[in-house]
Protein backbone atom coordinates (compact mmCIF):
# COMPACT_ATOMS: atom_id res chain seq x y z
CA UNK A 1 0.00 0.00 0.00
CA UNK A 2 2.77 2.38 1.04
CA UNK A 3 4.85 1.44 -1.99
CA UNK A 4 1.91 2.21 -4.36
CA UNK A 5 1.36 5.60 -2.72
CA UNK A 6 5.05 6.32 -3.01
CA UNK A 7 5.19 5.46 -6.72
CA UNK A 8 2.03 7.51 -7.43
CA UNK A 9 3.48 10.43 -5.55
CA UNK A 10 6.77 10.19 -7.44
CA UNK A 11 4.94 9.94 -10.79
CA UNK A 12 2.78 12.98 -9.95
CA UNK A 13 5.81 14.98 -8.89
CA UNK A 14 7.71 14.17 -12.08
CA UNK A 15 4.69 15.08 -14.21
CA UNK A 16 4.40 18.36 -12.36
CA UNK A 17 8.05 19.21 -12.88
CA UNK A 18 8.00 18.40 -16.57
CA UNK A 19 4.75 20.15 -17.44
CA UNK A 20 4.93 23.28 -15.30
CA UNK A 21 5.92 26.60 -16.80
CA UNK A 22 8.85 26.91 -14.40
CA UNK A 23 10.69 24.82 -16.94
CA UNK A 24 10.29 27.71 -19.45
CA UNK A 25 13.25 29.44 -21.08
CA UNK A 26 14.05 32.52 -19.01
CA UNK A 27 16.97 34.18 -20.74
CA UNK A 28 19.24 36.52 -18.81
CA UNK A 29 20.97 39.30 -20.65
CA UNK A 30 23.59 41.86 -19.78
CA UNK A 31 23.24 45.14 -21.70
CA UNK A 32 26.31 45.51 -23.92
CA UNK A 33 27.65 48.81 -22.60
CA UNK A 34 31.19 47.51 -22.79
CA UNK A 35 31.15 47.84 -26.56
CA UNK A 36 28.57 50.61 -26.52
CA UNK A 37 25.77 48.79 -28.30
CA UNK A 38 23.31 50.61 -26.12
CA UNK A 39 22.30 54.26 -25.91
CA UNK A 40 20.21 56.44 -23.65
CA UNK A 41 19.28 59.72 -25.28
CA UNK A 42 17.17 62.63 -24.20
CA UNK A 43 15.38 65.19 -26.29
CA UNK A 44 13.80 68.47 -25.20
CA UNK A 45 12.54 71.57 -27.00
CA UNK A 46 14.90 74.54 -26.91
CA UNK A 47 12.72 77.64 -26.33
CA UNK A 48 10.10 76.10 -28.59
CA UNK A 49 12.34 76.37 -31.64
CA UNK A 50 14.31 73.14 -32.11
CA UNK A 51 15.17 69.86 -30.47
CA UNK A 52 18.06 69.77 -28.08
CA UNK A 53 19.59 66.32 -27.87
CA UNK A 54 21.93 64.69 -25.44
CA UNK A 55 22.80 61.36 -23.99
CA UNK A 56 23.95 59.60 -20.86
CA UNK A 57 27.25 58.04 -21.77
CA UNK A 58 27.76 55.78 -18.77
CA UNK A 59 25.21 53.25 -17.60
CA UNK A 60 24.82 49.55 -16.92
CA UNK A 61 21.87 47.27 -17.13
CA UNK A 62 20.50 43.80 -17.44
CA UNK A 63 17.26 42.19 -18.44
CA UNK A 64 15.64 38.83 -18.43
CA UNK A 65 13.28 37.78 -21.15
CA UNK A 66 11.11 34.75 -21.69
CA UNK A 67 9.81 34.26 -25.22
CA UNK A 68 7.07 31.93 -24.03
CA UNK A 69 6.10 34.18 -21.13
CA UNK A 70 7.04 37.77 -21.94
CA UNK A 71 5.12 39.23 -19.03
CA UNK A 72 7.76 37.75 -16.75
CA UNK A 73 10.44 39.95 -18.36
CA UNK A 74 12.44 42.24 -16.12
CA UNK A 75 14.79 45.15 -16.73
CA UNK A 76 17.14 47.10 -14.51
CA UNK A 77 19.23 50.05 -15.67
CA UNK A 78 21.61 52.16 -13.59
CA UNK A 79 22.65 55.49 -15.05
CA UNK A 80 25.71 57.54 -14.12
CA UNK A 81 24.14 61.00 -14.21
CA UNK A 82 27.39 63.01 -14.40
CA UNK A 83 28.02 61.30 -17.74
CA UNK A 84 25.39 63.42 -19.47
CA UNK A 85 26.58 65.06 -22.64
CA UNK A 86 24.77 67.61 -24.81
CA UNK A 87 27.95 68.61 -26.59
CA UNK A 88 28.40 71.97 -24.83
CA UNK A 89 30.66 72.49 -21.81
CA UNK A 90 28.77 75.37 -20.21
CA UNK A 91 25.38 73.79 -20.80
CA UNK A 92 26.51 70.40 -19.48
CA UNK A 93 27.96 72.06 -16.39
CA UNK A 94 24.59 73.74 -15.86
CA UNK A 95 22.72 70.46 -16.42
CA UNK A 96 24.88 68.69 -13.87
CA UNK A 97 24.23 71.47 -11.37
CA UNK A 98 21.50 72.14 -8.85
CA UNK A 99 19.10 73.66 -11.41
CA UNK A 100 18.80 70.34 -13.21
CA UNK A 101 20.24 66.92 -12.41
CA UNK A 102 22.23 67.95 -9.29
CA UNK A 103 24.66 65.12 -9.94
CA UNK A 104 26.77 65.82 -6.87
CA UNK A 105 23.81 64.94 -4.69
CA UNK A 106 22.30 62.36 -7.05
CA UNK A 107 25.10 60.69 -8.98
CA UNK A 108 22.87 57.87 -10.22
CA UNK A 109 19.47 57.40 -11.76
CA UNK A 110 17.80 54.02 -11.87
CA UNK A 111 15.01 52.20 -13.65
CA UNK A 112 13.58 48.98 -12.28
CA UNK A 113 10.74 47.38 -14.20
CA UNK A 114 7.58 46.21 -12.48
CA UNK A 115 5.59 44.86 -15.42
CA UNK A 116 5.96 43.97 -19.09
CA UNK A 117 2.90 43.66 -21.24
CA UNK A 118 3.23 42.47 -24.83
CA UNK A 119 0.84 44.28 -27.19
CA UNK A 120 1.71 42.23 -30.25
CA UNK A 121 4.70 40.27 -31.50
CA UNK A 122 6.87 43.38 -31.76
CA UNK A 123 5.47 45.92 -29.32
CA UNK A 124 5.10 46.01 -25.58
CA UNK A 125 4.49 48.36 -22.71
CA UNK A 126 7.08 48.30 -19.96
CA UNK A 127 6.15 49.73 -16.57
CA UNK A 128 8.69 50.46 -13.92
CA UNK A 129 10.03 52.75 -11.25
CA UNK A 130 12.33 55.52 -12.38
CA UNK A 131 14.44 57.09 -9.65
CA UNK A 132 15.80 60.40 -10.84
CA UNK A 133 17.14 63.24 -8.72
CA UNK A 134 16.18 61.25 -5.67
CA UNK A 135 12.51 60.96 -6.66
CA UNK A 136 10.96 57.58 -7.56
CA UNK A 137 7.97 57.52 -9.87
CA UNK A 138 6.29 54.87 -11.94
CA UNK A 139 6.65 55.40 -15.66
CA UNK A 140 5.71 53.45 -18.78
CA UNK A 141 8.01 52.89 -21.71
CA UNK A 142 6.78 51.96 -25.19
CA UNK A 143 9.01 49.11 -26.20
CA UNK A 144 9.75 47.61 -29.58
CA UNK A 145 11.58 44.33 -29.88
CA UNK A 146 14.12 45.09 -32.56
CA UNK A 147 15.83 41.76 -33.00
CA UNK A 148 17.31 38.60 -31.53
CA UNK A 149 19.68 35.92 -32.70
CA UNK A 150 23.15 34.52 -32.81
CA UNK A 151 26.00 36.93 -33.30
CA UNK A 152 29.03 36.09 -35.50
CA UNK A 153 31.23 35.58 -32.44
CA UNK A 154 29.58 32.71 -30.62
CA UNK A 155 27.05 34.64 -28.59
CA UNK A 156 23.33 35.30 -28.63
CA UNK A 157 21.89 38.81 -28.50
CA UNK A 158 18.52 40.48 -28.17
CA UNK A 159 17.67 44.09 -28.83
CA UNK A 160 14.96 46.56 -27.84
CA UNK A 161 14.16 50.20 -28.34
CA UNK A 162 12.13 52.24 -25.91
CA UNK A 163 10.39 55.61 -25.92
CA UNK A 164 9.03 57.49 -22.97
CA UNK A 165 8.27 61.01 -21.79
CA UNK A 166 8.93 62.42 -18.39
CA UNK A 167 7.65 65.62 -16.84
CA UNK A 168 10.55 67.61 -15.40
CA UNK A 169 8.60 68.87 -12.41
CA UNK A 170 7.75 65.30 -11.39
CA UNK A 171 11.40 64.75 -10.61
CA UNK A 172 12.10 68.04 -8.91
CA UNK A 173 13.41 69.99 -11.88
CA UNK A 174 11.64 73.33 -11.69
CA UNK A 175 13.91 75.51 -13.83
CA UNK A 176 11.84 77.31 -16.44
CA UNK A 177 12.81 76.17 -19.91
CA UNK A 178 9.63 77.49 -21.50
CA UNK A 179 6.13 76.15 -22.10
CA UNK A 180 7.24 73.73 -24.79
CA UNK A 181 9.80 72.12 -22.54
CA UNK A 182 7.82 70.89 -19.57
CA UNK A 183 8.53 67.32 -20.68
CA UNK A 184 11.60 65.57 -22.01
CA UNK A 185 11.56 62.54 -24.24
CA UNK A 186 13.84 59.62 -23.60
CA UNK A 187 14.92 57.16 -26.25
CA UNK A 188 16.71 53.98 -25.34
CA UNK A 189 18.29 51.44 -27.57
CA UNK A 190 19.67 48.36 -25.86
CA UNK A 191 21.37 45.23 -26.99
CA UNK A 192 21.74 42.47 -24.45
CA UNK A 193 24.21 39.61 -24.56
CA UNK A 194 22.70 36.36 -23.37
CA UNK A 195 24.47 34.97 -20.33
CA UNK B 1 56.09 109.92 -12.39
CA UNK B 2 55.92 106.63 -14.31
CA UNK B 3 58.30 104.36 -12.49
CA UNK B 4 58.29 103.38 -8.84
CA UNK B 5 60.82 104.64 -6.38
CA UNK B 6 61.85 103.20 -3.04
CA UNK B 7 59.20 105.30 -1.34
CA UNK B 8 56.55 105.85 -3.95
CA UNK B 9 54.52 103.98 -6.57
CA UNK B 10 54.62 105.37 -10.10
CA UNK B 11 51.47 106.23 -12.00
CA UNK B 12 51.52 102.97 -13.99
CA UNK B 13 51.61 100.78 -10.88
CA UNK B 14 48.86 102.85 -9.30
CA UNK B 15 46.72 102.56 -12.42
CA UNK B 16 47.26 98.80 -12.65
CA UNK B 17 46.22 98.45 -9.03
CA UNK B 18 43.00 100.45 -9.06
CA UNK B 19 41.86 99.26 -12.48
CA UNK B 20 42.29 95.71 -11.18
CA UNK B 21 40.29 96.54 -8.05
CA UNK B 22 37.37 97.79 -10.13
CA UNK B 23 37.51 94.92 -12.56
CA UNK B 24 37.79 92.23 -9.89
CA UNK B 25 34.88 93.65 -7.89
CA UNK B 26 32.81 93.98 -11.05
CA UNK B 27 33.62 90.45 -12.19
CA UNK B 28 32.77 88.98 -8.80
CA UNK B 29 29.50 90.86 -8.57
CA UNK B 30 28.41 89.95 -12.07
CA UNK B 31 29.56 86.38 -11.53
CA UNK B 32 27.45 85.98 -8.41
CA UNK B 33 24.42 87.53 -10.08
CA UNK B 34 24.60 85.86 -13.47
CA UNK B 35 24.51 82.25 -12.21
CA UNK B 36 21.03 82.84 -10.82
CA UNK B 37 19.58 84.18 -14.06
CA UNK B 38 16.89 82.19 -15.82
CA UNK B 39 16.73 81.32 -19.50
CA UNK B 40 14.17 84.08 -20.06
CA UNK B 41 15.97 86.87 -18.19
CA UNK B 42 17.19 89.70 -20.41
CA UNK B 43 20.80 89.37 -19.27
CA UNK B 44 20.98 85.58 -19.42
CA UNK B 45 23.38 85.66 -22.40
CA UNK B 46 24.79 89.17 -22.06
CA UNK B 47 26.06 88.88 -18.49
CA UNK B 48 28.22 85.78 -19.04
CA UNK B 49 29.51 87.23 -22.30
CA UNK B 50 30.65 90.40 -20.50
CA UNK B 51 31.99 88.44 -17.54
CA UNK B 52 34.15 86.25 -19.75
CA UNK B 53 35.27 89.10 -22.01
CA UNK B 54 36.27 91.35 -19.11
CA UNK B 55 38.00 88.37 -17.47
CA UNK B 56 40.16 87.85 -20.54
CA UNK B 57 41.04 91.57 -20.66
CA UNK B 58 41.95 91.46 -16.97
CA UNK B 59 44.22 88.51 -17.72
CA UNK B 60 46.13 90.54 -20.30
CA UNK B 61 46.32 93.52 -17.91
CA UNK B 62 47.55 91.32 -15.07
CA UNK B 63 50.28 89.77 -17.22
CA UNK B 64 51.49 93.26 -18.20
CA UNK B 65 51.21 94.35 -14.58
CA UNK B 66 53.30 91.40 -13.44
CA UNK B 67 56.01 92.20 -16.00
CA UNK B 68 56.01 95.82 -14.82
CA UNK B 69 56.39 94.71 -11.20
CA UNK B 70 59.44 92.66 -12.13
CA UNK B 71 61.02 95.59 -14.01
CA UNK B 72 60.50 98.09 -11.21
CA UNK B 73 61.88 98.65 -7.76
CA UNK B 74 59.18 98.15 -5.16
CA UNK B 75 58.64 100.74 -2.46
CA UNK B 76 60.18 99.58 0.82
CA UNK B 77 58.12 98.52 3.83
CA UNK B 78 57.60 101.24 6.45
CA UNK B 79 60.46 101.48 8.91
CA UNK B 80 58.42 100.61 11.97
CA UNK B 81 57.08 97.45 10.40
CA UNK B 82 58.08 94.29 12.32
CA UNK B 83 59.50 91.32 10.43
CA UNK B 84 56.37 89.18 10.68
CA UNK B 85 54.32 91.99 9.17
CA UNK B 86 56.72 92.41 6.26
CA UNK B 87 56.45 88.68 5.56
CA UNK B 88 52.67 88.69 5.87
CA UNK B 89 52.40 91.57 3.44
CA UNK B 90 54.78 90.01 0.94
CA UNK B 91 53.02 86.64 1.14
CA UNK B 92 49.61 88.27 0.74
CA UNK B 93 50.70 90.06 -2.39
CA UNK B 94 52.13 86.88 -3.90
CA UNK B 95 48.94 85.03 -3.00
CA UNK B 96 46.81 87.77 -4.55
CA UNK B 97 48.66 87.38 -7.84
CA UNK B 98 48.27 83.62 -7.64
CA UNK B 99 44.53 83.87 -6.96
CA UNK B 100 44.06 86.38 -9.77
CA UNK B 101 45.65 84.06 -12.31
CA UNK B 102 44.06 80.92 -10.85
CA UNK B 103 40.61 82.52 -11.00
CA UNK B 104 40.97 83.60 -14.58
CA UNK B 105 42.54 80.37 -15.82
CA UNK B 106 39.93 78.20 -14.10
CA UNK B 107 37.22 80.36 -15.63
CA UNK B 108 38.76 79.92 -19.05
CA UNK B 109 38.84 76.15 -18.54
CA UNK B 110 35.11 76.06 -17.79
CA UNK B 111 34.07 77.64 -21.05
CA UNK B 112 36.61 75.79 -23.15
CA UNK B 113 35.79 72.37 -21.66
CA UNK B 114 34.34 71.19 -24.96
CA UNK B 115 37.09 72.58 -27.16
CA UNK B 116 35.10 75.67 -28.03
CA UNK B 117 36.87 79.01 -27.86
CA UNK B 118 35.64 82.06 -25.94
CA UNK B 119 34.27 84.92 -28.02
CA UNK B 120 35.33 88.23 -26.50
CA UNK B 121 32.93 91.19 -26.83
CA UNK B 122 31.47 89.49 -29.94
CA UNK B 123 34.68 90.47 -31.71
CA UNK B 124 37.47 87.90 -31.44
CA UNK B 125 37.78 84.31 -30.38
CA UNK B 126 40.22 83.08 -27.78
CA UNK B 127 40.81 79.44 -28.71
CA UNK B 128 40.64 76.52 -26.31
CA UNK B 129 43.73 74.52 -25.44
CA UNK B 130 44.53 71.74 -27.97
CA UNK B 131 43.33 69.11 -25.50
CA UNK B 132 40.68 68.95 -22.80
CA UNK B 133 40.60 66.72 -19.75
CA UNK B 134 37.58 64.70 -18.61
CA UNK B 135 34.91 66.65 -16.67
CA UNK B 136 36.99 69.78 -17.28
CA UNK B 137 34.08 72.19 -16.94
CA UNK B 138 33.00 70.66 -13.64
CA UNK B 139 36.43 70.54 -12.03
CA UNK B 140 37.34 73.99 -13.30
CA UNK B 141 33.95 75.19 -12.08
CA UNK B 142 34.60 74.08 -8.52
CA UNK B 143 38.11 75.55 -8.57
CA UNK B 144 36.83 78.81 -10.01
CA UNK B 145 34.40 79.12 -7.13
CA UNK B 146 37.10 78.39 -4.53
CA UNK B 147 39.67 80.72 -6.09
CA UNK B 148 37.35 83.67 -6.62
CA UNK B 149 35.85 83.60 -3.14
CA UNK B 150 39.36 83.29 -1.70
CA UNK B 151 40.52 86.21 -3.81
CA UNK B 152 37.73 88.43 -2.52
CA UNK B 153 38.37 87.31 1.04
CA UNK B 154 42.09 87.98 0.82
CA UNK B 155 41.52 91.31 -0.94
CA UNK B 156 39.28 92.33 1.93
CA UNK B 157 42.02 91.45 4.39
CA UNK B 158 44.51 93.36 2.24
CA UNK B 159 42.23 96.40 2.29
CA UNK B 160 41.79 96.23 6.06
CA UNK B 161 45.55 95.99 6.46
CA UNK B 162 46.00 99.11 4.33
CA UNK B 163 43.48 100.93 6.50
CA UNK B 164 45.34 99.75 9.59
CA UNK B 165 48.52 101.26 8.22
CA UNK B 166 46.77 104.47 7.38
CA UNK B 167 44.58 104.99 10.44
CA UNK B 168 46.48 103.22 13.22
CA UNK B 169 50.13 103.27 12.19
CA UNK B 170 49.59 106.55 10.38
CA UNK B 171 52.28 105.65 7.86
CA UNK B 172 52.45 106.19 4.07
CA UNK B 173 51.50 102.70 2.90
CA UNK B 174 48.05 103.65 1.62
CA UNK B 175 48.98 107.15 0.56
CA UNK B 176 51.68 105.98 -1.80
CA UNK B 177 49.20 103.72 -3.64
CA UNK B 178 46.90 106.74 -3.93
CA UNK B 179 49.64 108.81 -5.53
CA UNK B 180 49.87 111.21 -2.66
CA UNK B 181 53.41 112.51 -2.43
CA UNK B 182 55.19 111.21 0.63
Amino acid sequence: MLKKQFVTGLLAASLAVFSSSSFAEVENYVIDTKDAHAFIQFKIKHIGISWLLGQFEKFTGEFSYDEKNPSASKVTVNIDTPSLNSNHAERDKHLRGKDFFDVKKYPTAKFVSTAYKAVDKENAVLTGDLTLRGVTKSITIDVKHTGAGNDPWGGYRRGFEGHTRITLKDFGINYNLGDKAREAELFLSVEGIKQ
Amino acid sequence: MLKNTSTQYGILSISFHWISVLMVLGLFGVGLWMVDLGLYDAWYKKAPMLHKSVGVVLFVITVLRFIWVKLNPQPLPPEHSPTWERWAAHLTHILLYFLLFASMISGYLISTGDGRGIIIFNLLELPALPWQFPQQEDIAGQLHEIFTYSLIGLALLHMLAALKHHLIDKDTVLRRMLGRSV
